[in-house]
């Protein structure tokens, strides 16, 4: 059973065989075979396979060890890359009180966890983690739930500790996801269990209440058993109206009684006809009802909202700012650090802060300096410089060595917390407009009404009986279930072709907002520039290239971001070994590199004449105490950002809010027309007020944003999207997240949500095609059952098809099929047969 | 004809419990994850001397 990983390794040895010299290096660059990385800067060959770093092949040993290879086999390079390895510390796991937060079920021999493990991918991690008792003794089953991306594993306390597992996940490259926000999620089904039930109810009726109505399809009348067919009949159809339809009956009782007519207004007057009128014909023996009719109906109109139920569950839209603080954090307490969790911290605490670690509460600074980037909640990106006594805000990012701070106010009234109490957050979205569906059930259930009032007063004058019997066929006929359909099969199946190329929706009600908007407000940092994505140019007396040697071998030993960046810059050059390395925190670092000291940081720390950055972020060189220059960070705008400003200026009025001073104001003021606004030093709070501002003045704003900065004017505006480089990040509560990738085809993709619309208006012109030959049968009092029974299922059908077909075909003519896949995505199946057959 | 009513109801019988079976697959979490056991179905427990041979290979050829 030669799998794809087999015949790849088969065909590295053949060519090794061959020509040993040449393949490693000129005929084709290797890739990593944990993590499927080209090794370019660091190479290495164990077991005669190829790792870009030390993690990558640490992990295949320990694999390799517990027999696990199997998951190189599944799935080709699956594994996360380890050149930046982390150890976090997970002594807080130990603490009885964190633990009982985390488990779901203790007893004396079994514990219940379930962790979030974001980096779970595909098929082989699926594998790995539900053979996770092969690596950790004591743990007795672990089941991954793909879509949601967690694990929830089983283990015996006597035997394993909840560290023990956290650690060996870590290890693995699956780090799990602990934060405050987790321990009060709830946990949901992605569709509410309800639903498969009410789903369950109204099959299981439909399909017998249609095979008890053959003897009428056939013909077969006046039987004494086809009345008791009928009694069956009615029987099975009481769960249907009482359970099935219970949805549609509240909803529409909910409406009539706030005086707004919904959609489920004149359905519920179709539900409600036909089953009066069933019952009347049964119990009274005038025919055998339309009880087959009801079934069907309530059965399509729940598949439909089955469909569209469907999210996105390995995305969250719903995060508020627990979700990026830590579970616990290290306090001073009794002369030691201990581990307690981050709700418990008071204020007067000394607690300390790692590198990378968000500042969960306000506090005073007890080390003597660092930086802290607040770009998280301010935007703006250049990290700030502290010293000892000043005071921190929440939400600040710590940049290097560890820090520690004197807490001084509790973590729920930081600085940071005060934007979520406002309105924006408290109130739900859904709740403040109607949709478009509602709109058009308004006209409908007075149009039926009418017409159901003139049937009635024609016939009343010659027949009452007649009278009765077609007026309730009007309303069984015109119950507007086609219309119900069109709407959640086309919007839900754009929801999933928008989704197939990487942006995501909260609901088919964010298309309904797009649809209206009238202006979109665009955030700069992380927005409109790329986020760790710098243009860096050398300012000062040229490096010769063993100089740069020197300086990246020093960048590269410094765990600080941008130092990060400059080795990266610097990628071509040479590694040399670097000595007596020292960081300064605030201030840069220092270390000696072939007999040279080299300094790089802040323009104090390497002595320049003068800093002379203009705001800018810069990095400082100085050589054997001799300053040589600085490196100038300028942040990249997005791949074309110019032209998807200028297309989507043609149609709506635009705006740019930005946290950053104003610096880059001429760039952007030449891009943007003439007639927007453009506001920088923009607090949270201020975006926040500028969309108020915006929508009192009757305009349907868009935001686009990307960090926690922006929470409150995404919350506030019509449609918050999200623009982020990895679609398993943390994104702020939005209602749509799309790909950085996607930002130049964002014009063409608002222009398709747009003109679904149209699609839903051709599927209303078919359901009004459909109803009035309907009604042209129920006004004359010939709708017998089976024309009924007929007509119901037809129209519901051409609905589901048109509406799949026609977005579908949409989603084609504008070319849109031709972006990029999603690139997290789930394993091909085809892929998964290879390894199968 | 009386059979018939015998036989409607033994099929509605067997139907019910065909009914009643898919409430307890949804109540024990069946549905909840509808995409995770359609990867898991698809792999063989191996014998462990299936997967060695590629480590026999590996071992031997030990580059410097």
């Amino acid at each position: 059973m030669p799998s794809n990983f087999d015949r790849h390794l088969q065909e590295i040895f053949a060519a090794m065989k061959e020509s040993p010299v040449e393949i490693s290096v000129s005929e084709r660059k290797p890739t990593c075979v944990h993590c499927g990385e080209a090794c370019d800067t660091t190479h290495i060959v164990h077991n005669d396979l190829d790792f870009c770093c030390e993690g990558c092949q640490w992990v295949y040993q320990i694999l390799h060890d517990n027999n696990l290879q199997e998951y190189y086999k599944i799935q080709q390079s699956p594994g996360i890359n380890q050149r930046v390895r982390e150890a976090t510390d997970y002594a807080f796991l130990d603490e009885p009180e964190i633990q009982q937060k985390i488990i779901d079920y203790a007893s004396s021999h079994l514990i219940k966890v379930t962790f979030h493990l974001p980096a779970i991918h595909c098929a082989s991690c699926i594998w790995l983690l539900e053979h996770l008792y092969k690596l950790v003794p004591g743990v007795s089953r672990s089941q991954v739930d793909f879509l949601r991306k967690k694990v929830t594993i089983h283990y015996d306390p006597t035997q394993v500790t909840l560290r023990r597992i956290a650690e060996m996940l870590e290890h693995i490259g699956y780090a799990p996801s602990l934060n405050m926000g987790q321990l009060e999620e709830k946990k949901l089904p992605v569709v509410p269990r309800k639903l498969y039930y009410q789903l369950g109810v109204a099959g299981f009726c439909f399909g017998n209440i249609m095979l008890l109505s053959f003897p009428e399809y056939l013909g077969i009348e006046g039987d004494q058993a086809s009345r008791w067919f009928n009694y069956l009949n009615w029987g099975l159809g009481l769960p249907v109206l009482l359970f099935g339809a219970q949805d549609y009956l509240k909803s529409a009782w909910h409406g009539v009684k706030n005086g707004g007519l919904n959609m489920d207004v004149p359905i519920t007057l179709g539900i409600i006809a036909l089953f009066v009128r069933s019952t009347i014909d049964i119990f009274g023996n005038y025919g055998s009802g339309y009880m087959d009719s009801l079934a069907g109906l309530v059965f399509f109109l729940l598949i439909g909202k089955w469909f569209q139920q469907k999210t996105f569950h390995h995305l969250s839209f719903d995060r508020d700012y627990k979700s990026y603080f830590p579970i616990a954090i290290s306090v001073w307490q009794e002369d030691r650090w201990t581990t307690i969790p981050l709700s418990k911290v008071e204020p007067g605490q000394r607690i300390q802060i790692k590198n990378n670690q968000l500042i969960p509460a306000d506090g005073i600074l007890l080390t003597p300096a660092t930086q802290i980037d607040y770009s998280f909640v301010t935007g703006e990106s250049d990290p700030v410089f502290k010293r000892a006594g000043d005071t921190l805000y929440a939400g600040g990012k710590q940049i290097g060595s560890p820090i520690e701070i004197q807490v001084t106010k509790a973590v729920g009234q930081s600085y940071l917390l005060q934007l979520w109490e406002d309105r924006a957050f408290t109130q739900k979205k859904e709740t403040r407009d109607h949709r478009l569906a509602d709109q058009i059930g308004t006209y409908f259930t007075v149009a039926i009404l009418t017409i159901a009032g003139i049937t009635f007063l024609y016939w009343s004058g010659k027949d009452l009986n007649m009278a009765l019997v077609t007026v309730t066929s009007v309303l069984i006929i015109a119950c507007p279930c086609a219309l119900a359909l069109a709407i959640p099969f086309t919007y839900g199946n754009v929801m999933r072709l928008l989704a197939d190329k990487n942006m995501y929706l909260r609901s088919t009600r964010i298309i309904e907002e797009i649809q209206r908007l009238t202006h979109i407000v665009f955030d700069k940092t992380g927005t409109l520039t790329a986020v760790n994505d710098y243009h860096i140019l050398f300012h000062g007396t040229p490096l010769s290239e063993a100089e740069s040697v020197l300086v990246r071998s020093v960048a590269h030993a410094s765990t600080h971001p941008l130092s990060h960046q400059l080795d990266l810059y610097l990628n071509k050059y040479q590694l040399g070994s670097t000595e007596d390395f020292r960081e300064e925190p605030g201030q840069g670092v220092t270390a000696r590199v072939a007999g040279q000291v080299v300094r790089i940081g802040s323009a104090n720390w390497t002595g320049a004449p003068n800093p002379g950055s203009n705001g800018k972020q810069s990095v400082h060189i100085s050589i054997d105490g001799t300053y040589r220059g600085n490196y100038l960070y300028e942040s990249r705008y997005r791949a074309s950002w110019r032209k998807t400003i200028k297309v989507l200026a043609r149609d709506y009025q635009l705006s740019l809010l930005s946290g950053d001073g104003d610096r880059e104001l001429r760039r952007i003021r030449s891009v943007f027309p003439a007639a927007s606004t453009i506001l920088f030093n923009q607090k949270p709070k201020d975006k926040l007020e500028y969309i108020r501002a915006l929508q009192d003045a009757e305009q349907r704003v868009m935001m686009i944003g990307d960090g926690i900065n922006d929470a409150g004017a995404l919350q506030a505006s019509e449609v918050g999207l999200v623009i982020t480089e990895d679609i398993n990040n943390f994104t702020p509560a939005s209602d749509a997240i799309i790909h950085n990738g996607l930002f130049p085809y964002l014009p063409q993709l608002i222009q398709y949500t747009r003109l679904s619309r149209r699609v839903v208006f051709g599927a209303y012109f078919l359901a009004l095609l459909y109803n009035v030959v309907g009604l042209s049968f129920a006004v004359q009092g010939m709708l017998s059952p089976l024309v009924a029974a007929v007509l119901m299922p037809i129209s519901s059908v051409t609905m589901v098809l048109y509406g799949l077909s026609a977005s579908t075909l949409l989603f084609r003519i504008m070319k849109l099929n031709e972006l990029p896949q999603a690139d997290w995505v789930q394993t091909k199946v085809d892929d998964l047969y290879q390894f199968s057959t | 004809m009386g059979v018939i009513f015998l036989l409607i109801g033994i099929s509605l019988i067997v139907a019910g419990g065909f009914l009643a079976a898919f409430f307890w697959a949804v109540r024990s979490g069946q549905y909840d994850d509808e995409y995770t056991p359609s990867v898991r179905i698809l792999w063989d427990d191996k014998k462990p001397e299936n997967s060695t041979s590629i480590d026999n290979n590996s071992t031997t050829v030990n580059k410097p």
